[in-house]
């Protein structure tokens, strides 16, 4: 049987998108810090604002440092193209608001990152989207909450903080039955862990604040298309196939075919709404992707040895990490993710929120932030900080306890980490025996 | 915009601009599997610049009705009726890889209605190997792969493409995969039996612009240097670094190159 041998992922995620300057030799990728460009002639400087030639007109479209990054994630994921943002959250509202008008609706997953969920929950009903949450391990419900204006499935990979793992095939079949695309956000697996495209999701969305950059240095997001989904198949989104008055009567799917939706990301979203990256910061990312592999394999080994610590700790009430036999996505993360699932995870301290911020102010490795994903390992409790607005019903139809801690485990000495821990939970105990 | 050719219905793409009527034609026809995508930028360009675009789906592709056609003649004629069915007399005609031996036998058959011809990625012969063509024709996907793999330069497989964050393998290979059943294997056999084609260069009366890449490993650049040589009045614009998919990989020389002739 013939096989096309195409570059490994280790070799794109520090090759693809660059080809070295010419003019200098530059092997790094230069930071174009410039926010337009010198148009050849007059006649090329309107052909580049018709879509009539490649390159750049204005940094907050595209930027020849930015367009390295998208192309590399792009094609890390296999996508067709990507467009990056000012951050992951400017990523997740911009493809909403490339596919769902005033009036439409959609159905997530409720294990989100709790900035997502504010998105959906309170800011987009103001615009007239609504969103219904529901249960990721419950299929059935995905199908169920689907209404005629529902325009998109939404889920995380691997959900930030309880580690619920969507089971994309499922979900993306229950989408596509419904001429609907699924969009996934990968912020906690990398296209290293997981290939959502391969899976059946349409979009796949990034925070690349995390493990992308990895060193918790920039604020970066990214939008990644498929290319796949049909949106002909449907008259449920016009934007995407009938003729857009805001580009001289341009119909995307008529002229971009397979690139339709990331072709109306960068001429709408990024255009209109403005959140764009800037180029220093594509740079910091693009430094990241180039050990992407090495610092995930060590992310999720570490991950691996806490985790049994942790399990067997008499501090700790419950541990949630899909490693575990009783972690009810346990299969199918096996499945999904054989090279390990999430680095960044939840356990239950015994004695609640008091006792867990006894815990989290011990510990000096660990640092108490609201990020995850960095090189160095981090803690936060989320009822009171990353997800203090939900409502007590909300916190806990997410399974987010009173108690709960989130570990985003660094790529440090891991006994060093766990001793670090043990620290914690020797002044956690003696606090809980007051 | 949709027109009827054989009693189908037939796509063509216009560059986003109505045809004006007596204004020069300029047709494009695509590649191997593929549609009129390819030509968005080049097709909106010289809309711009007031020729009357028509960057066709051949029947059997993208959007347009219709059996494939399994020969290189009979897509030219089809073309022809094409031409007829959109009211253009006279045209300037550009085709890629299969394409360009579409618009090479128009301009050899039908050469009144040919002002200029511009062969992008181009050879004649241009035959297929038994391995490719054999997985074509039993529909497997490492065909597209295949196709895929050597239509783009060893640079290209690392990127850098022209238009901003695209990842030009994955595009390439999501428009393949949008092709029908046998539509792969039918196209490359047309490319494969075409075979006349050296002997008609002679009857070639329209200059002739040939747009190559250094680094095509799907027509080599040294297969097409019999046709230049026949063609009287032929040019050459070789694009250093650049394998066949020209369309995907230098947009914008393929445009400069193609403004010389309009």
């Amino acid at each position: 049987m013939a096989k096309v041998k195409t570059f490994d992922f280790d070799t794109l995620s520090n090759h693809a998108g660059q080809r070295p300057d010419k003019e200098t030799g530059s092997r790094a990728v230069p930071i174009y810090q410039t926010a337009s460009y010198v148009f050849r002639d007059s006649d090329a400087g309107a052909a580049m604002f018709n879509i009539e030639r490649g390159g750049h007109v204005y940094s907050r479209i595209s930027n020849p440092t930015t367009a390295v990054l998208e192309e590399r994630i792009s094609a890390l994921e296999g996508g067709v193209g990507a467009v990056a943002t000012s951050s992951g959250q400017a990523a997740v509202f911009n493809a909403i608001a490339t596919l769902v008008d005033q009036g439409g609706h959609i159905v997530s997953s409720y294990a989100l990152y709790g900035g997502t969920h504010n998105l959906m929950e309170y800011t987009l009903p103001r615009f007239g989207i609504t969103t219904t949450f529901v249960d990721p391990n419950d299929i059935e419900g995905f199908k169920k909450a689907i209404k005629p204006e529902t325009r998109l499935i939404f889920g995380e990979t691997v959900a930030n903080p309880k580690t619920e793992v969507l089971n994309i095939p499922e979900v993306a079949k229950i989408a596509h039955d419904n001429h609907i695309p699924l969009v996934v956000d990968s912020t906690t697996t990398t296209p290293y862990l997981i290939k959502p495209f391969d899976l059946g999701a349409d979009i796949v969305v990034h925070s690349a604040t995390k493990f992308l950059s990895g060193h918790g240095t920039s604020m970066a997001g990214l939008i990644v298309d498929g290319g796949v989904f049909d949106w002909e198949s449907t008259d449920k989104f016009p934007q995407m196939t009938e003729k857009y008055e805001g580009f001289h009567n341009l119909s995307f799917t008529e002229e971009f075919g397979p690139a339709a939706f990331i072709s109306r990301v960068r001429n709408e979203a990024a255009r209109d709404f403005g959140a764009c990256l800037a180029p220093h910061s594509s740079f910091l990312v693009l430094n990241g992707t180039e050990t992407l592999s090495v610092r995930m394999d060590k992310h999720i080994s570490n991950t691996n040895k806490v985790v049994d610590y942790l399990n067997g700790h008499d501090m700790v009430e419950w541990v949630s990490h899909p490693n575990l036999k009783d972690h009810p996505n346990h299969d199918l993360a096996k499945e999904l993710l054989p090279k390990g699932s999430t680095a960044v995870f939840s356990f239950g301290i015994k004695g609640g929120r008091e006792i867990g911020q006894v815990f989290i102010d011990r510990l000096d490795l660990f640092s108490n932030l609201a990020n995850i994903g960095d090189a160095k390992s981090l803690v936060i409790h989320p009822a009171s900080t990353t997800h203090q607005r939900m409502t007590v019903e909300a916190l806990e139809e997410a399974g987010i306890s009173e108690g709960l801690i989130r570990l985003s485990i660094g790529i440090e000495s891991v006994d060093d980490l766990i001793e670090d821990l043990e620290k914690g939970f020797r002044t956690a105990s003696k606090a809980l025996k007051k | 915009m949709y027109i009827d050719v054989d009693n189908h219905k037939t796509y063509i793409a216009t560059g986003s601009k109505e045809h004006i009527d007596g204004n020069m034609g300029m047709t494009f026809i695509h590649g191997t599997a593929m549609d009129h995508t390819v030509w968005t930028l080049a097709g909106r360009h010289f809309a711009r610049r007031g020729l009357n675009i028509l960057a066709v789906d051949l029947p059997g592709h993208g959007r347009s009705e219709g059996d494939v056609i399994p020969s290189i003649e009979g897509m030219a004629d089809w073309v022809v009726k094409a031409l007829d069915a959109s009211g253009q007399d006279k045209t300037i005609i550009v085709g890629h890889s299969m394409g360009s031996l579409v618009a090479f036998d128009v301009a050899a058959r039908y050469p009144d209605r040919i002002k200029h011809l511009a062969m992008v990625g181009t050879s004649i012969p241009m035959p297929v190997g038994d391995l490719l063509l054999d997985s074509a024709k039993e529909d497997k996907d490492v065909a597209k792969e295949m196709v895929n793999f050597w239509s783009h330069s060893q640079a290209a497989h690392l990127g850098g493409s022209q238009v901003p964050g695209t990842w030009m393998i994955g595009k390439l290979g999501r428009l393949l995969e949008r092709s029908g059943p046998g539509v792969i294997y039918n196209d490359l056999k047309a490319c494969h039996d075409y075979v006349d084609g050296v002997e008609r260069s002679k009857q070639i009366q329209a200059p002739t612009l040939f747009i190559l890449g250094e680094d095509d490993f799907m027509t080599p650049v040294r297969n097409a240097k019999e046709l230049v040589e026949n063609i009287p009045q032929s040019s050459t614009v070789m694009l250093p670094n650049c394998g066949h998919a020209i369309v995907n990989e230098a947009p914008n020389e393929m445009l400069d190159a193609l403004a010389t002739i309009v």
